[in-house]
């Protein structure tokens, strides 16, 4: 897949494979095209060039309700500008099997979704007024109301506490397991990414500089060329677990005097 | 387990049972979210019903509700209700129609407004917000001061123009998005664009008209419902039995795109057609109803807004009673604008906006929670 905005090509030449009931995470520095490349497979933007293959068809040219009853999306954080309840957020994830009424099977599905992800004491809440974790629930429910077979999420825990990180982390992993479908995440913390990814890929600068499962992606060579950073990795109950130490050359750092 | 039986299924069924009465629960919730809606849309048929009722027994003549309603039923069940001498002619011929178009515009205003706050995520927006108002007041001009436009003469002349002419700017900035994405803000700079430009040039026909043709503008742009005939209504009517039925058809998606053009697009939506196409229709009904009434404001903007207050922000129930809640405003309005000086009838547009004011503010202070 190739992607550019005008005149800054962002991707070249990426090419992905994911198995059904897998965890694909995708890390990078700043910049690399993470969530570029998560918004092409959406088609939130438009490659230039490239083909997305879905179970053995071919999705790129599908119009975008039915790309939108295959693949769900959950962004960084979403801000409602007018008030909705969590219900009727919910029930938007809905939108690509209805025509024009919702009737009580949507209802039911919805309630399904939220009982999925312990929320539904929220349903009747706006949504603007709750917390940033269960807000973050709330869009993984949207996406899941769908019923997609692929989950795209762009930094599904940046703006998370530890606690709220893990619990959506742990959302993710049981709903792939159990619902048999796959998920595709763009992930800054390069441990998370570790612990709950069955497959890893590393981008810089538009282009994957490493693949395949977290141990052999998450070396101490590949952080040090990737993001400049001198790290340790270490093992941690079975997944790697990169300590990061210090910059490589100081570049761009603080000189100490 | 106990003795290798399992005794754990009555637990089990506990469980499920609490677990389908939380469901319940949540469900009947909802309901008597949507019933209260149902509710609000319910009470302000009935408001308008009696604001119109209201609004026709007063006048030189003065007549009871009942007898006014009397009048009405009389011509479909004639001979079956006493009807005062005069009645007829007055109710049909003079109040009537005032009152229907008041409800007419009041209705089509208040949804085009509720529709561009939607699709451009915009509190501030309103129906005349891509330029409409400074297109309908330039053909207007043209109309008045200079006698060139489109159509014959007189008040064909006028409604030709101002339509028409309403609608330029419209034109203008849907082309624009075939080099532009049609994105919220693209949408808005370039409504303002359009009202500056087309302000500019009425300004200067206003410079170098004379007095009594000025006069005669500045009163256009202030909103009448009293020049209206049953012809104008048809029209009127046409245009919004077409229009608004698109716009509630809409009405899912423009809640959709309140999540951002992201999320949209992620669930189905082409975005930039929606807008499009919404747009387009806002506009139209908003064109349709000045050309006849020339520029009541306020109602688009802020009937949507104290809906909103009221009944949350799902688009499917907004639109259609934001455009009750602006018949029964504009219908009062009128009433306060025959009334408060009579027998010297105060332009609607200026009613609208100067009792609007103070009641959008009161409310603005009362309201308990954020909602833009």
């Amino acid at each position: 897949m190739e992607f550019g905005y005008a005149s800054t090509p962002i991707l070249q030449g990426v090419h992905l494979e994911l198995a059904k009931s897998e965890v694909l995470s995708i890390v990078g520095p700043n910049g690399a095209g993470k969530s570029t490349l998560i918004r092409c497979i959406n088609r939130i933007l438009n490659p230039q060039k490239g083909r997305i293959v879905l179970d053995g068809s071919d999705i790129t040219n599908l119009t975008r309700m039915e790309l939108a009853r295959q693949l769900g999306y959950i962004p960084q954080s979403d801000h409602q500008s007018f008030p909705a309840t969590v219900f009727d957020v919910v029930l938007m994830g809905r939108r690509p099997h209805i025509s024009w009424r919702s009737c009580q099977n949507d209802k039911e599905k919805v309630l399904d979704v939220l009982e999925m992800l312990n929320i539904e004491h929220l349903a009747m809440r706006d949504i603007n007024e709750i917390s940033g974790g269960q807000q973050q629930k709330v869009l993984i429910a949207r996406a899941l109301a769908q019923e997609p077979d692929v989950l795209l999420l762009d930094e599904p825990t940046s703006n998370l506490d530890i606690r709220h990180q893990l619990e959506v982390m742990d959302v993710i992993r049981t709903l792939v397991t159990e619902k048999n479908i796959s998920a595709i995440m763009a992930i800054h913390d390069l441990n998370l990414g570790s612990r709950y990814s069955d497959r890893m890929v590393m981008l810089n600068r538009g282009v994957i500089a490493a693949a395949g499962n977290p141990y052999s992606v998450l070396t101490q060579e590949n952080i040090k060329q990737v993001y400049g950073v001198e790290a340790v990795v270490k093992d941690e109950d079975g997944f790697p677990y990169v300590v990061p130490k210090s910059p490589v050359g100081n570049n761009g750092g603080v000189r100490p005097r | 387990m106990v003795n290798g039986r399992n005794y754990l299924v009555p637990d089990m069924l506990d469980e499920k049972v609490a677990a389908a009465g939380k469901r319940r629960a949540v469900l009947d919730e909802y309901e008597s979210f949507i019933g209260r809606k149902i509710f609000f849309i319910s009470s302000f048929i009935l408001l308008t019903v009696l604001l119109c009722g209201i609004s026709i027994s007063l006048g030189p003549l003065k007549f009871s509700v009942l007898e006014v309603y009397a009048t009405i039923f009389d011509k479909l069940f004639p001979n079956f209700f006493d009807v005062p001498e005069l009645a007829p002619i007055v109710v049909w011929n003079i109040r009537l129609t005032r009152v229907v178009m008041g409800v007419l515009a009041g209705i089509g205003l208040a949804v085009a407004g509720a529709a561009m706050q939607g699709i451009l995520r915009n509190p501030l927006a309103s129906p005349f917000t891509l330029g409409i108002s400074a297109g309908a007041g330039l053909g207007a001009a043209l109309a008045i001061i200079a006698g060139v436009g489109i159509g014959g003469g007189g008040k064909l002349l006028l409604v030709g123009n101002a339509f028409l002419f309403s609608l330029i700017p419209s034109f203008v900035i849907v082309g624009l998005t075939r080099y532009k994405r049609a994105t919220p803000e693209t949408m808005i700079l370039a409504g303002i664009a359009m009202t500056y430009i087309f302000s500019a040039i009425s300004s200067l026909l206003h410079y170098f008209s004379d007095s009594d043709a000025l006069k005669d503008v500045v009163v256009w742009l202030m909103g009448d419902l009293g020049k209206a005939t049953w012809g104008d209504i048809y029209i009127v009517t046409i245009a919004l039995v077409i229009c608004i039925p698109l716009l509630i058809w809409k009405s899912w998606d423009l809640n959709v795109m309140g999540s951002g053009d992201e999320a949209a697009k992620s669930l189905g939506i082409n975005v930039e057609r929606t807008r499009i196409f919404v747009m387009m229709i806002a506009s139209l009904i908003a064109a349709v109803i000045i050309c006849f009434t020339g520029m009541i404001g306020f109602i688009g903007l802020v009937a949507p807004h104290m809906t909103r207050i009221c009944i949350g922000g799902d688009n499917r129930f907004v639109i259609p009673a934001s455009g009750l809640l602006g018949a029964a405003f504009l219908v009062a309005a009128d009433i306060i604008a025959r009334e408060a000086m009579a027998p010297v009838i105060i332009p609607v547009g200026i009613v609208t906006s100067c009792v609007g004011g103070p009641v959008f503010l009161y409310f603005i202070m009362r309201k308990k929670k954020e909602y833009w």
